[in-house]
């Protein structure tokens, strides 16, 4: 597939200044994303919350200065999801593996970008996490082919 | 004991609103240049579709999008080295102890992939686009996570 010459670049920084973002709030500790779970520093609070507006601002503005995004020539949307039993069942999934390792996928990229070594543990269990429901998706048959993405 | 923000941010808010800025901007760079709403836990699957044929693997969300997936999750490695290099923290080592890291891991392979997104996709774009799907999934995660801090660290567990 043909991509605009421009679009890995761009891919490249935006997740280049994401990894710098999860390294300048210390999301890339799990300890402090557990001290936030154990309610003693609710820093964290500003990291969700203060992208998500940011997104959220140019989510809402974005759409209406332009009709398709010059890279890739897609219309501009919102991230809008299917809600079913699923979004309750993983989210208290991921929620138990979050309290327990206080890692979540992005933090775990960084964390590994700044030489923690150990946090591999972390990443390795999600690809086997990932792997792990794929296969029982397909052991169960169940028809996921119509379901919305995730990310 | 008297509620304070010193009590409730005992490191500052700075360097927390700072990250979350910069966080905001890398999604919104990528959104503006390419209309895509990204999310950091996709990779996982998207990535295994290069060497697994499972039916949920193939979908052509994950194959379509696996090399981009890619870039951006090398981005984020490297924005976290940039970070350990400007600011002298190059090496730093978690003390959470692995079976912690591997079996936490496992959960959130598992979670975020039944529940359509992690932090970053429900938590970051999900919240900004209002979504309801994704305000019912951040507070079940976070609700759930904290409960399972306080049994974890109740249990005598450090760290």
């Amino acid at each position: 597939m043909s991509r605009h010459p421009l679009f890995y670049p761009l891919v490249l920084g935006s997740g280049l200044l994401f990894g710098l973002g999860l390294g300048i709030s210390h999301m890339f500790r799990p300890e402090v994303v557990l001290s936030f779970l154990q309610l003693r520093d609710l820093g964290l609070l500003f990291v969700m919350g203060g992208g998500a507006v940011v997104a959220g601002l140019g989510f809402y503005v974005v759409p209406r200065l332009r009709e398709r995004a010059p890279l890739t020539g897609d219309a501009y949307g919102r991230r809008e999801r299917s809600f079913d039993r699923n979004v309750l069942v993983g989210g208290v999934v991921f929620g138990a593996g979050w309290g327990l390792s206080g890692i979540c996928p992005g933090a775990a990229y960084a964390s590994l970008g700044v030489g923690n070594l150990p946090i591999l543990w972390a990443i390795g269990g999600m690809f086997i996490g990932a792997y792990a429901q794929a296969y029982v998706r397909a052991a169960l048959g169940t028809a996921t082919a119509r379901e919305s993405p995730a990310d | 004991m008297a509620l304070s923000l010193a009590t409730l941010f005992p490191n500052g808010v700075v360097s927390y609103a700072v990250g979350g800025l910069l966080l905001g901007l890398a999604v919104l760079a990528l959104y503006v240049g390419t209309g895509i709403i990204v999310g950091a836990s996709s990779f996982l699957e998207s990535t295994l579709s290069y060497v697994s044929r499972l039916p949920r693997l193939q979908d052509p969300r994950y194959r379509s999008t696996r090399d981009w997936r890619v870039v951006f999750t090398i981005g984020i490695v490297l924005g976290g080295t940039l970070y350990a290099v400007a600011f002298g923290d190059l090496g730093w080592t978690t003390a959470v102890q692995p079976w912690r890291l591997l079996v936490g891991g496992v959960l959130v392979g598992v979670g975020t992939r039944v529940g359509k997104g992690c932090t970053s996709g429900h938590g970051i774009c999900g919240l900004g686009s209002v979504s309801r799907t994704s305000i019912v999934n951040v507070a079940v995660f976070v609700a759930v996570a904290i409960v399972v801090a306080f049994l974890v660290s109740a249990a005598g567990v450090t760290p």
